[in-house]
């Protein structure tokens, strides 16, 4: 069986955002990038799923859109352990050409599971992972936060208002996960940054691709007015505020 | 030219959300000078749909069948592509939650339509359809443009608000011819935890983060949250070390929200942390820090330790009811 992640390379979450172009483009100088957070958790439980020998998981394979700069984080998912890499040589310009850039390179080579994380931490757009089960006419399961094989179905829970619900789904199968689904996102360690140097990194050439959003501009939240310190003796102070001045009780 | 929203209920009963839903698209409907019409599927009671007419649905299309009272994105992307092009609908509508997260995106492809997720306003043109959304884990704001002919979008939680407009509801049932390969999964059982409000869903959130000092220590967030009617919440590092289950997590990497009231109690206020609650109507910091940059972005600050002051707060709440 052979289990496909899809990687969103995004900048680190520390990162304090900016733009530049008249605030048309994301300013990305001296920016830190990273394999998108929930992806790596992906990745990490695709690793965890393929070394459980009772599970016959042959093959963890990362894929990514974009251009020859995100390749050290590919390189990197690598270094964690996936099999291969694929990056697909294109300009990730909206989650609707992105799933259909990995959905075309699925139909030459089949894998059984997708994984795709709920949402990249840059443009959030928390869609890529439920279009590509659409292009290539799989189930999905989304918001799911563990997953296990029995036999070869899969067990997943998904998170419901409240709750969570236990689901049983066949193969193929695209699952967009969510927090839960590992619980620590796995470290590069050496001799991963050793091994990641000879295993593959296939780059593959884009297919052409409609693209139907566009992006105008980017604005930064208005500055927030000064905080209002108030007395640790004096709490009903606060209830005062918050029932009057700010109305929220 | 039509608008068709699609409102989830949830064991046959519709939420804020849902009125939200409805009240935005009589907004867009009428910017876009056109006619809109409500879906809902699986088991809903008449009463309960009629209850979408308090917030201007008059036209409400209702599948109203067992077999589709659990979410199936395939399943419901297809049923509402269909209504959408009978209905010749340009826009098609839902509420950014888990199901509009998984049919979304399907229908957007179904219906080559561009999409773009948790809208936070009415559109800001129509020609073109330009919509303003969060982006950077809500560290900015980007603007989008759909070009496509039919337009695909989700409604972040609270960013419209309920507007009254009681009509009188017509309501048409629809039955779809569903092909038995499309339900490929089974739900075997379901967890909730009732007694307990749901994150997503709470106008007022207690958060506390490390300044607890100790899982043990978390009777006085729970009394606290009790008095006010609230959910709980934590920060990264509380769920990380297992004090607090992940789906307590708020920030970039957890959950977003946008609550009326958010109270962050020992919690510096890391930009991951503030990227996640930064859509709150009002901020209560609690810190022995000073300089906790918590403080920055609250309304009110107590600079005090949370073990002292929570419990005074839970008090002068219950005293004041």
């Amino acid at each position: 069986m052979k289990i496909l992640v899809c990687i969103s390379n995004v900048p680190d979450t520390t990162t304090k955002v900016k733009f530049k172009e008249e605030n048309t483009l994301f300013d990305d100088s001296g920016v830190q990038w990273i394999i998108n957070p929930w992806d790596e958790l992906a990745l990490t439980r695709a690793l965890e799923l393929k070394e459980d020998a009772g599970n016959s998981v042959d093959e963890v394979s990362v894929i990514h859109v974009g251009g020859a700069q995100t390749d050290v984080t590919l390189r990197k998912a690598l270094a964690i352990g996936a099999d291969k890499a694929i990056r697909i040589d294109a300009c990730p310009a909206d989650a609707y050409s992105v799933a259909g850039q990995i959905a075309a390179y699925l139909k030459e080579n089949p894998f059984d599971i997708v994984f795709s994380g709920i949402e990249s931490s840059d443009y959030n757009g928390s869609s890529v992972g439920a279009m590509i089960a659409e292009f290539m006419d799989y189930s999905g399961v989304s918001s799911v936060t563990s997953v296990a094989f029995e036999g070869d179905e899969l067990i997943l829970y998904r998170a419901i208002p409240g709750g969570k619900q236990k689901i049983k789904a066949k193969i193929p199968l695209v699952a967009v996960v969510q927090k839960g689904i590992a619980t620590e996102p796995r470290i590069p360690a050496m001799r991963g940054i050793m091994m990641a140097r000879k295993k593959p990194l296939e780059v593959k050439p884009a297919i052409e691709m409609q693209i139907l959003t566009k992006s105008v501009k980017f604005e930064m939240p208005e500055a927030k007015g000064a905080c209002k310190m108030l007395d640790a003796e004096h709490v009903e102070q606060l209830l005062e505020l918050l029932k009057n001045e700010a109305k929220v009780l | 030219m039509s608008v068709i929203a699609f409102a989830k209920n949830w064991n046959g009963k519709f939420k804020n959300s849902s009125y939200e839903l409805v009240s935005y698209t009589k907004n867009l409907a009428s910017q876009l000078n056109t006619k809109f019409i409500i879906v809902s599927i699986g088991e809903v009671k008449e009463e309960e749909l009629k209850s979408l007419g308090k917030y201007g649905a008059e036209r409400i299309i209702s599948v109203n069948n067992s077999q589709m009272n659990t979410l199936t994105s395939r399943v419901y992307a297809q049923v509402i592509s269909e209504l959408a092009e009978k209905e010749g609908a340009s826009t098609i509508i839902m509420s950014d939650n888990e199901s509009g997260k998984a049919i979304a995106p399907r229908i957007s492809v179904k219906m080559k339509a561009g999409m773009v997720a948790a809208v936070l306003e009415l559109p800001i043109t129509i020609n073109p359809f330009v919509v303003k959304k969060g982006a950077f884990s809500g560290k900015a704001f980007e603007y989008v443009q759909i070009d496509s002919p039919v337009k695909v979008i989700t409604i972040a939680k609270n960013c419209f608000g309920l507007k009254e407009n009681q009509v009188d509801v017509s309501i048409e049932e629809y039955a779809p011819q569903l092909d038995a390969s499309l339900f490929k999964i089974q739900v075997l059982e379901e967890e909730k935890q009732t007694n307990r409000m749901d994150l997503a869903d709470a106008d007022i959130v207690v958060s506390a983060g490390r300044g607890m000092r100790s899982p043990d220590n978390w009777g006085i967030v729970e009394e606290l949250a009790a008095v006010l009617g609230a959910a709980t919440a934590c920060s990264r590092p509380v769920s990380d070390e297992g004090w607090r289950g992940h789906e307590e997590h708020v920030g970039q990497t957890g959950k977003v929200i946008a609550p009326n009231l958010y109270f962050a109690a020992g919690i510096s206020g890391a930009i991951q942390h503030v990227a996640g609650i930064s859509r709150s109507k009002c901020i209560v910091a609690i810190n022995t820090d000073p300089e906790a940059p918590i403080f920055g972005v609250a309304n009110y600050g107590i600079i005090g330790d949370v073990m002292d002051v929570l419990p005074k707060l839970t008090k002068a709440i219950s005293n004041s009811k």
